[in-house]
């Protein structure tokens, strides 16, 4: 098969940030809207683009052949590796420019005039930026990055900026000390010591949100619009830092602590939905659950526990992706959503029930979903690593199960909805409607796929810590070592 | 050339296959917004449910005729990487085959009878799709080969359930009792879920097959030790409480009869009823290696007979009396079951204890022809008693509190009289002791939070503010 050496990935990090540039000299927002489409569609198209590239054309060994348009154009050796798609990255850098398309997609007009467009475009470029990185300064520099658009429309809407301002800086602040550690001490050392392990953990737990650094995330619910919110979080761009700047340079015991902490979040997180009032902040803690979750399938690092963890990224990435996206369709036509009493909305919008519930429940782990067998795997795995303790997961996936149906029962049935105008799903959201619905059934319908690249994506990451690890690679659950499963 | 093993194959997929079918061709134009007409899903449903039960007497013929018990049909793996592996198996044995059949006739019933009650329903479209969700979960989790695979069914006949029992959503009660139905489900699935675990930890998969031994229903085997059998054994008595309302979770069988009356007739008369009983029956080789276990199943069986018998007796609809009355009997089979791995474990006699399970088996096949027949009859008994009673120009004789009257002394009567009534206080215990106190807590934390972050922000949150009046014009929604 010839190669076609195109730059799908510089392309689609460059769109955006063309669109971007664009969009921002624009005064009508319906115009905005549709240039920002055709600009994040087209990074969509291209990301897609670079992921078939790697799965089937490419691979990893043909990396180093990789035309970089900054080689082309910079003739610069330390810029040819940048950005690089790997076994990790792959699936991710298309979900992200999906989540973005479908969020400016689905925005409706009585949201236009508060999203930015421009600036949505700028988080989309920076974040694919941030997902084809392997240099851990420039993830560093577009973490930091990354954190000013939420900053920038909180202060459009005049919202108040403390907690976001002094939690992020936290974050910065401690991305670079823990780095400028590791630089100090090499970074070609495999064991560093707890000046550069610490700050770096603590970084990852504020951005993840792990409890007690967790209430910038509701805040940034609470005051920004959600679509921007709803970007800034569902990517999970702190297990990516963990992945690129943790994993590689702490033993084994530490993630293994840290993972406790996060599995404490996944419960306390769930059990927090359930009695929440407000439909932004229950969806927060909702995401909370399932981002500590995958934290904690990255932290106990066997192979099915990080095997799952990548999986359940995925699906929940895509599936709180949509739910999310169903809650703002839901509020763009009746305003922010109580469930403190029945609102009964399904006679309306019953195509929004049904994604409402379908991305729901996929997110936790229902069968016939996305996410079914990452949960399996992510709870073998975990129950292997912390084999009393790690039953909790079990406990916070009922309890997320519950939440799920608790506000669908909320939002669209328990009375009947008045309303004086037809509030039925639009052609574009039915689009995204459907097009969710389409990924996460088949995706759990023929989840091998799947499976298997997250698989390799865990070997790599454990290859690349095999020097520090005392976690045997390819280690089995159950009786079998080191060889296939035999079939039953 | 058709070999037999192909044929079997072939059959079993269909068995499968038809109700899966069904849940795609009734599903994806309801998520494209184009639902069928009333008389093609009828006509989807009969097809679908007459070419699985069809599907399933072929392969009970094949079984009789060549005298095979065990018949496994594999689908293959659904995932395989090195280390883990999630295959798909299902097996047709003196367990799984009766089951079936009894899952297709009572399903093909109430799907006649639904065409017929649900007609020009607002929801017609919506029932038959969770009836169909319903169905494929009752199917799966009855021809389950693995663990894994009996929980993917477990699940479906859960939400389904739920949702049905919501099904007349515009009022508040039948969604609060469709959440408490939702609830215990979901109890009941993180205990199967917990079981899945250790079992596939103990014995590297979670195959049947090498869980309970080679040898075929009812006979079996289980090779772990009785430390084992017992944690093993009682989360999944806790997944099957759950599942068959037996005691402390009865209370949600009385509130799942707000859904219409099709669905309470087939999912807590017939068969979502049973499962749990069922799930038992699957691992009674479990259940033989301790006496402890085979004890707390006979015990929870008999406390739930005991307590629907009491309960059912004061009930004033007909939906409720009955479903007690089924509970009464699923009490009775759990403590069959129960009896039957004590007999094992003590006399030895393990032939005997076969044929006891072969009765259990009966005892639940018809225990749900009977009770789908009185749910179903329900609706019509009222509107005869109704006519006899216009008839005659009185009320009908009341029965006499006979035996048990006269036992207890008339000061105790209204007390015993309150206490079933409130079904013997267990959702209140429940709420009381376990939910209300654990919301309690997470709500303080929810305060604290809120406090802390206006603490940090230096004003209120949004949502606690005046709400600010936008004047948006109602053009910009169309």
């Amino acid at each position: 098969m010839s190669e076609l050496h195109f730059p799908w990935l510089e392309i689609s990090i460059l769109f955006p940030l063309l669109g971007a540039a664009w969009v921002s000299r624009l005064r009508d927002p319906d115009l905005a809207r549709k240039w920002s489409l055709a600009f994040s569609g087209a990074a969509f198209l291209f990301a897609v683009g670079a992921w078939l590239d790697f799965e089937f054309i490419h691979g990893l060994e043909h990396q180093s052949e990789h035309r970089s348009l900054f080689t082309y154009w910079l003739e610069h050796e330390v810029l040819h590796d940048i950005f690089v798609i790997d076994s990790l990255g792959a699936p991710l850098f298309p979900l992200v420019a999906l989540l973005y398309f479908l969020t400016t997609l689905t925005t409706l007009r009585t949201k236009v005039k508060r999203f930015s467009f421009a600036l949505t475009l700028f988080s989309e470029a920076v974040l694919l930026a941030t997902f084809s990185c392997q240099e851990q300064l420039a993830i560093i520099g577009l973490l930091a990055v990354g954190t000013l658009p939420p900053f920038l429309e909180l202060r459009a809407r005049g919202q108040s900026t403390r907690v976001y301002v002094l939690y992020m800086t936290l974050f910065i602040g401690l991305l670079i000390l823990g780095w400028s550690f590791v630089e100090w001490e090499g970074r070609d050392k495999t064991i560093h010591t707890w000046w550069a392990i610490v700050p770096l953990l603590g970084a990852v737990l504020v951005r993840c949100g792990i409890a007690p650094f967790h209430v910038w995330m509701t805040d940034l619910f609470e005051r920004a619009t959600f679509g921007t919110a709803l970007l800034f979080v569902t990517p999970i761009v702190g297990a990516y830092a963990a992945v690129r700047l943790v994993l590689p340079i702490a033993p084994d015991w530490v993630l293994q602590g840290m993972g406790l902490i996060s599995l404490f979040t996944a419960v306390y997180a769930a059990g927090m939905c359930l009695v929440q009032r407000d439909s932004r902040r229950f969806f927060c803690y909702f995401f909370l659950s399932h981002s500590a979750l995958v934290l904690v399938g990255l932290e106990a690092v066997t192979t099915i526990s990080l095997t799952g963890a990548l999986c359940v990224w995925l699906s929940v990435g895509l599936s709180l992706g949509g739910f999310g996206l169903t809650l703002r369709a839901l509020e763009s036509r009746c305003g922010r959503l109580s469930l403190v009493e029945y609102q009964g909305h399904y006679p309306h919008t019953p195509n929004l029930a049904m994604c409402y519930c379908l991305t729901g429940l996929a997110s936790v782990g229902f069968p016939g979903t996305l996410g079914f067998v990452g949960a399996e795997l992510l709870v073998d795995g975990i129950v292997t690593a912390y084999p009393l303790v790690g039953i909790a997961v079990v406990v916070a996936a009922a309890l997320n199960g519950i939440a799920v149906v608790q506000t669908y029962f909320r939002l669209f049935t328990g009375t009947t909805y008045v309303s004086s105008v037809s509030l039925q799903i639009r052609m574009r959201e039915r689009f995204g409607v459907l097009a969710l619905a389409a990924l996460i059934l088949i995706g759990g319908l023929a989840p091998q796929f799947n499976v298997a690249s997250r698989h390799q994506a865990a070997l790599d990451i454990q290859s690349h810590r095999a020097s520090i690890s005392t976690t045997p690679t390819n280690h089995p659950s159950g009786a079998h070592d080191g060889e296939p499963l035999e079939h039953p | 050339m058709f070999t037999q093993e192909t044929i079997i194959q072939a059959l079993g997929l269909t068995v499968v296959g038809a109700p899966l079918t069904l849940v795609v061709v009734l599903g994806v134009p309801t998520l494209l917004g184009r639902p069928l007409h009333e008389r093609v899903i009828g006509r989807l449903v009969q097809s679908a449910i007459g070419i699985g039960l069809l599907a399933a007497l072929v392969v009970l013929g094949l079984m009789l005729s060549t005298g095979a018990r065990y018949l496994p049909v594999r689908v293959g793996n659904w995932v395989l990487i090195h280390d883990y592996h999630f295959s798909i198996k299902f097996v047709f044995d003196r367990l799984s085959v009766p089951f079936v059949i009894l899952s297709f006739l009572l399903c093909g019933t109430i799907g006649a009878f639904g065409n017929k009650y649900m007609h020009r329903e607002r929801g017609f479209n919506r029932f038959f799709m969770f009836y169909a969700v319903f169905v494929l979960g009752m199917i799966i989790t009855s021809l389950a080969g693995t663990i894994e695979t009996l929980f993917t069914g477990w699940e479906l006949v859960g939400l389904s359930s739920a949702l049905l029992v919501a099904f007349y959503q515009e009022r508040p009660s039948p969604v609060r009792n469709g959440l408490h139905v939702w609830c215990v489900y979901r109890i009941s699935d993180a205990a199967l879920l917990i079981a899945s675990v250790v079992l596939h930890h103990l014995k590297g998969g979670g195959d049947f097959y090498a869980l309970v031994g080679t040898e075929q229903w009812p006979a079996g085997h289980a090779e772990v030790s009785s430390y084992y059998a017992l944690v093993v054994g009682l989360l999944l008595l806790l997944a099957a409480a759950g599942k068959s309302a037996l005691v402390p979770f009865s209370g949600w069988l009385p509130r799942a009869m707000e859904g219409p009356t099709p669905s309470s007739a087939v999912f807590y008369g017939a068969l979502s009823v049973h499962l749990g009983a069922f799930l038992l029956l699957r691992i009674s080789p479990i259940l033989d290696l301790s006496p402890w276990l085979g004890a707390a199943v006979m015990s929870v069986g008999l406390l739930s007979a005991l307590f629907s018998a009491y309960t059912g007796r004061v009930q004033t609809d007909i939906k409720s009396a009955l479903s007690f009355a089924s509970l009464s009997q699923v009490g009775i089979i759990v403590a069959e079951i129960g009896f039957t791995s004590l007999f094992i474990y003590f006399t030895k006699y393990d032939s005997i204890g076969y044929v006891f399970r072969y009765i259990t088996l009966i005892h639940i096949l018809g225990h749900g022809c009977l009770r789908t027949l009185q749910f179903v009859r329900a609706p019509t008994l009222l509107h005869d008693y109704r006519i006899m009673e216009n008839a005659i120009g009185e009320r009908l004789p009341r029965v006499s509190s006979g035996f048990w009257g006269r036992l207890v002394a008339d000061n105790i009567q209204p007390w015993l009289y309150r206490l079933a009534l409130e079904r013997g206080y267990l959702d209140a215990w429940l709420y009381g002791y376990l939910v209300h106190p654990l919301l309690r807590v997470f709500r303080t934390c929810d305060t604290l939070e809120r406090k802390w972050t206006d603490l940090l922000s230096g004003e209120i949150a949004a949502e606690r503010k005046p709400p600010e009046i936008v004047p948006e014009p109602l053009e910009q929604l169309l």
